[in-house]
């Protein structure tokens, strides 16, 4: 079938105003975004720009918003995507554009950086592996699964008029070792995310959650946060 | 210990002074809440249903509830809870949508005096009720005294 892709292109070096661009490409109903991208870029205008890595939904690379919507194109089957009509795609939305799809990720990983990000511990390191039952496991297995693929942080309407607001993505970055229970700095992780741009800024409109390509209940992950700050100590 | 050392990564985030301001303002604005709708839903069913309904509002039967002191702090709290209330609300929205340093300030302190001035005049009104202001006044409380 004949599917129209349109894409907003942007390209600093040409113009400073970004501008709808459309594509006619050949795909089949289960071909993915991504199979017509890579056929715009191959057979029909290679200086379109966007991220990919391994295609397949795992590396989070490719996040851009298709029909308004932010998903993966790795994922987003042409079929669920309306393809009587043409398909819009846009760069998220809340960071700095470079070029066509390509935005600066740099505000984004600031933000995920500064919730300390890895496993905090004090004294003797085991000899072995540091032991933990399985219902301790359970309770952030949700956030573990997060690719960074800025979906969610770039789908908030509070992080987009504001991008001091630390984002859904950091929130969720700082569950996963909140909740682990090897982890000793969950104080200084709650400490931070108590300040004024931190979780009490998130206003639970749950675009994160609809947004994640991996299924993390982000909006609840926050609210776990905040109830952890309230009964702390 | 591990023989290497390895520095701590980059982190942009500078740490301002701790409060919980923003966590206590999230809990007031839950309990305020809950508060409120016992309290709306009260005042409106004493005032518009109760007895004759809209037609028994007028200045005596402003002057007969708050002759009691229940109605005075109902009242009160009313007005506070209200008042900060949505004070609180306007501050979060200015928070999330004015972008510029300036107008965030010019806005929320347009808000901050707006809210006092309603809250003191309203507090003052509660307190300081006259039944009797008006001398011609034919009220039971002021023609026996």
């Amino acid at each position: 079938m004949d599917v129209t892709v349109k894409i907003l292109r942007y390209n600093p070096e040409v113009s400073e105003d970004a501008s709808w661009e459309s594509y006619q490409v050949s795909a089949e109903p289960t071909d993915r975004v991504l199979d017509a991208l890579h056929k715009v870029k191959w057979d029909l205008d290679g200086s379109l720009t966007f991220r990919r890595s391994c295609a397949h939904g795992v590396c989070g690379s490719d996040a851009m918003r298709i029909n308004g919507k932010n998903r993966l194109a790795c994922k987003t089957l042409i079929k669920d995507v309306n393809p009587s009509q043409p398909i819009s795609v846009e760069p998220i939305k809340g960071l700095p554009v470079l070029k066509d799809l390509v935005v600066d990720m740099e505000p984004f990983f600031d933000a995920y950086r500064s919730v300390m990000p890895f496993l905090v511990t004090s004294g003797n390191e085991p000899t072995r592996e540091r032991l933990q039952s399985q219902t301790d496991r359970e309770r952030f297995d949700d956030t573990t699964k997060c690719i960074l693929c800025a979906a969610c942080t770039t789908s908030c309407p509070v992080y987009w008029t504001d991008g001091q607001y630390f984002g859904p993505q950091a929130i969720v970055g700082a569950h996963r070792f909140i909740f682990d229970s090897r982890d000793e700095g969950t104080d200084q992780r709650l400490e931070i995310l108590n300040d004024k741009e931190g979780v009490w800024r998130c206003r639970t409109t749950f675009n994160c959650t609809e947004a994640c390509p991996r299924g993390i209940e982000v909006t609840k992950a926050i609210q776990e946060v905040k109830r952890a700050l309230i009964f702390r100590r | 210990m591990s023989l290497t050392s390895i520095p701590k990564p980059r982190s942009t985030y500078k740490a301002g002074r701790s409060n919980n301001f923003e966590m206590n303002s999230w809990l007031f604005m839950r309990g305020s809440g809950l508060l409120l709708v016992v309290l709306v839903i009260g005042h409106l069913f004493v005032n518009l249903w109760q007895g004759d309904g809209i037609q028994q509002i007028d200045f005596a039967f402003v002057a007969g509830k708050w002759a009691s002191p229940f109605w005075q702090i109902w009242d009160l709290a009313m007005l506070w809870l209200a008042m900060l209330h949505g004070m609180n609300g306007l501050r979060t929205i200015i928070n999330d949508y004015a972008s510029r340093g300036g107008t965030k300030f010019t806005l929320k302190t347009l808000l901050y005096f707006a809210t006092f001035v309603t809250v003191v005049l309203g507090t003052l009104v509660i307190f300081t009720f006259d039944p009797c202001i008006d001398p011609a006044s034919t009220l039971e409380v002021c023609t026996n005294r």
